[in-house]
């Protein structure tokens, strides 16, 4: 299973799936009515390391973290 | 050197410390930068939410490029409500020659603005809004966005 935490002002509570890489994560994020929206804003890390690649495996026990935009200072 | 506090930063313990820290270490620069919250907009207070993992890879990548100049960077960020007048954010860059703590200060503050790791709220009649409309997405955001056109 991979964990999937929100972040900040996101209003989720984490979920757990089963993907293969964060393009398949991606297509069931975007079936959520309360993520879709903040999709094209948001970055992401795996495992607190940010990333880039879109079609990224991921592996079970992978932590997958949501990061909205932000705002520091 | 990265410090996070529960409310309002106490600035002139915090700098006067960094500096006993370093008295020694024969730096000629030590520039300092204060973030300090303004009452504008009916707020009381902003409030602060903090992702530390990666606010700590942002710092020490940071902190491997100052040294790459001779320099240091330190950091001091509060978490939670902290109420206007105060302090929410402060950095400092200490360098043996001051064009590159000028420099270095600049790009740090800039750079933590786009980049760390924090979400920031209004708090209005006690209140927590998200300051969706200051908050800038971080690099490499749309990623998942962009897994979802490609099919």
């Amino acid at each position: 299973m991979i964990r999937v935490e929100f972040l900040g002002p996101i209003a989720r509570e984490p979920m757990e799936v089963e993907v293969r890489d964060l393009a398949e994560l991606s297509r069931i994020l975007f079936e959520e009515e309360t993520i879709r929206p903040w999709l094209q804003k948001c970055a992401v890390a795996v495992n607190d390391v940010m990333v880039k690649d879109p079609k990224l495996p991921l592996k079970a026990g992978d932590r997958v973290s949501i990061l909205p935009p932000v705002c520091g200072g | 050197m990265m410090e996070l506090y529960n409310g309002p930063l106490d600035v002139k313990e915090i700098f006067g410390r960094w500096l006993d820290e370093e008295a020694e270490s024969n730096y000629g620069a030590y520039i300092p930068f204060v973030g300090t919250i303004r009452a504008e907009g009916g707020i009381e207070a902003l409030s602060f939410d903090i992702y530390v993992p990666v606010l700590r890879s942002w710092f020490d990548a940071w902190q491997a490029r100052a040294k790459e100049r001779g320099a240091i960077v330190k950091m001091a960020h509060a978490v939670g409500d902290v109420p206007v007048h105060s302090s929410s954010y402060i950095a400092a860059v200490f360098s043996p020659r001051r064009r590159v703590a000028l420099e270095l200060i600049e790009d740090f503050v800039e750079d933590f603005k786009a980049n760390a790791p924090i979400w920031k709220y209004d708090v209005i009649d006690g209140r927590r809004i998200y300051a969706e409309d200051r908050s800038t997405p971080m690099e490499g955001a749309g990623l998942l966005a962009d897994g979802q056109k490609s099919e």
